[in-house]
């Protein structure tokens, strides 16, 4: 069955509202105006303002709110309408939600979901355009999600609400019109696995969210090349599963880390680190990364692309760690 | 109105929290107590006014300030010297120390150093117990230096907007470390604020035991009627240093020396004299008791052992049996 991933995030949403009287949406517009991104439309008429509850914009205030309810016994799911927002909140995740259990001496759990778009791609400038993700994953405490399909975006926010800790999901704002095919939920769903969205022998392609599709158009045009390129999908990005990136590698001993982040201190830094510790005498090449430009996203579209991973700039990278450059 | 009889139970609970103080301070000089300690010396009848109006069934969320918060909620003095010594049998197994004092047995959320980020938890405490049916008020601790940060803002407009039933308890002391009132508020008054937030408000002699039992009291009553939340502004004064030594050099010793005059144990203790209530050898009886209860804390805490290093990485998260 096709669909887009807006209606996935919102058939998740409402099965989760529907499978447990405890769970609240909460957030920036959530509730009348359907969702910054439209992905609670409907949802405040079926489930009523009590479960859909709009917030003003007090990003810190509702965040934290949706850390005291969940100490209080609620399941929330806390929307803030994207990571360029959540900085106003940085501190209730980064000190509240995520220190809270180790703090207490185990006392007390977190049980939050906050999910909020990322990324870059509609002309909408720096302060809209950030890729953060990355930050978030440096800290123990949080899971941190980025689904890139449509059935990762249908059946992700499910287990991490049936995770006992705070979690985030990271939707990347250019996936929501994006229309694919759902695919049957596999039982157990495991947030924690990286997925081989595309097998290959030649070269590893490690990205996440708004890249993997970038990585897959990349890797076709490989294939044209006679490279064959596999594509992994991180899925959750704290903690990071590097034995299924480790698995690839030690196979086509040729890795590229795409993430929309900047490079500087970043997520691609970590995954490159990590496979030349644990995988340094399967590597034929330097580990490479594509990442965003370090500049702030401009707005001008000529250079708004410029400035963020593309499709040219992985299959130019893949080549030279190949060889062909 | 506070309950007749319980005056010996009030004046007792406030020497606890003086003496345990006390004791945290000579044992911190002895090393046996690290990092940042907080003395709310002067502050007692706040918490134990405050306290004495809730239910075991209210929650409680406070500020790093909390000794006194966590003793008047019920926590074992031993359990909580042991936190402050950092071992394994304090009540958050040395994880959290002074500042980070949790309690689920008995409703006591912390225990929070970030000035102000603790309102919004209690803002979500309250919509989970409202949502859920459940008759609690969340009592939310802070200082008057929390009043500048915006979740102090934004909580009480969520906690407004939303009816939920919170008592913001500000224990006003004139100084956020050291800088006073008027340096950091364009308006001081603290209650007045609620007005912004259509929020009932009420102010109280923080020096005052039974003023503040009868104002939290009050407030905790209309809040279970369904009033909506209430700030609640008691005017105190910190008699010892921000943290353990500052140079005090922002405030007149002799402001020090006039607010001395009015400490609350002592006031309560001569009212209670003077209302024949107490006897010198009834005040005697206390002051041993505390004396003893504070000594078996401190041994409590010297003899408990440390958390094996090896389980460090323990409660990062919650283990989930598959």
């Amino acid at each position: 069955m096709k669909t887009t991933y807006r209606e996935a995030v919102r058939a998740g949403l409402r099965d989760a509202l529907q499978g447990d009287p405890r769970v609240v949406l909460m957030g920036e517009d959530v509730g009348r105006y359907g969702g910054a991104f439209a992905c609670s439309r409907g949802l405040l008429d079926e489930f009523g303002p009590d479960r859909v509850r709009d917030t003003p914009l007090s990003e810190s205030g509702f965040v934290g709110a949706g850390i005291g309810a969940a100490l209080g016994g609620l399941r929330p799911i806390v929307e803030v309408m994207t990571v360029n927002f959540s900085l106003l909140a940085i501190d209730q995740i980064v000190n509240n939600a995520a220190l809270l259990r180790h703090m207490s001496g185990g006392q007390f759990s977190v049980p939050l979901v906050v999910r909020m778009a990322t990324g870059a791609g509609r002309r909408v400038a720096a302060q809209h355009s950030h890729s953060l993700e990355g930050w978030y994953a440096h800290v123990p405490g949080l899971t941190v999600l980025a689904p890139a399909t449509v059935t990762d975006a249908r059946y992700m926010l499910g287990s991490a609400l049936r995770e006992p800790d705070p979690v985030l999901i990271f939707e990347h704002m250019m996936l929501y019109p994006v229309e694919d095919e759902l695919e049957p939920a596999t039982q157990p769903f495991d947030i924690r696995r990286a997925v081989v969205r595309r097998a290959g022998k030649d070269v590893t392609l490690v990205t996440h969210g708004g890249s993997l599709r970038k990585a897959l158009d990349a890797a076709t045009r490989l294939a044209g090349d006679g490279i064959d390129a596999e594509v992994i999908d991180l899925r959750s990005l704290r903690p990071l599963d590097m034995a299924t990136v480790l698995a690839s590698v030690a196979k086509t001993h040729r890795a590229v880390v795409i993430d929309e982040g900047w490079r500087t201190c970043g997520l691609a830094a970590e995954v490159a680190a990590r496979i030349a510790e644990d995988g340094f005498y399967d590597l034929d090449a330097p580990v490479a990364r594509v990442c965003s430009a370090e500049v702030p996203v401009p707005y001008a579209r000529h250079l708004e692309d410029a400035a963020l991973p593309r499709v040219e700039t992985i299959v130019a990278t893949a080549r030279e760690v190949l060889g062909h450059g | 109105m506070p309950i007749p009889g319980r005056g010996r139970e009030l004046l007792r609970q406030m020497l606890l929290i003086r003496r345990f103080e006390e004791k945290a301070a000579e044992m911190y000089t002895q090393g046996r107590i690290e990092g940042f300690l907080h003395l709310a010396i002067g502050e007692e009848a706040i918490a134990v006014g405050l306290m004495e109006a809730l239910t075991p069934e209210d929650n409680v969320v406070s500020t790093y300030r909390e000794h006194g918060h966590a003793l008047a909620r019920g926590m074992s003095p031993g359990v909580a010297m042991a936190e402050l010594y950092g071992k394994a049998a304090g009540c958050s197994r040395g994880r959290g120390g002074s500042m980070h004092l949790f309690d689920a047995a008995r409703r006591f959320f912390g225990g929070h150093a970030i000035v102000g980020s603790h309102l919004p938890t209690a803002v979500g405490l309250a919509l989970a117990a409202k949502q859920l049916g459940e008759p609690r008020v969340t009592a939310c601790i802070f200082g008057d230096g929390a009043v500048a940060e915006g979740e102090f803002h934004e909580a009480l407009n969520l906690a407004s907007l939303w009816r939920l039933p919170v008592l913001f308890v500000c224990e006003n002391n004139l100084y956020a470390m050291g800088t006073h009132l008027s340096r950091h508020q364009a308006e001081p008054d603290i209650a007045a604020k609620a007005v912004a937030y259509r929020m009932e408000a009420a102010v109280v002699d923080g020096m005052d035991v039974l003023a503040v039992e009868t104002a939290a009291r009050r407030a905790v009553e209309a809040i279970r009627a369904g009033a909506g939340p209430v700030l609640l502004e008691a005017r105190t004064y910190r008699f010892r240093a921000h943290s353990m030594y500052d140079a005090e050099l922002y405030r007149p010793k002799q402001e020090v020396e006039e607010w001395k005059q009015r400490d609350p144990i002592a006031l309560f203790t001569a009212r209670l004299r003077e209302d024949g209530q107490l006897t010198a050898d009834g005040l005697a009886e206390v002051e041993a008791a505390v004396n003893a209860e504070v000594a078996a804390a401190v041994a409590f805490a010297e003899s408990a052992p440390w958390e094996p290093v090896e389980d460090l990485l323990k409660d990062v998260h919650t283990p989930v049996t598959p």
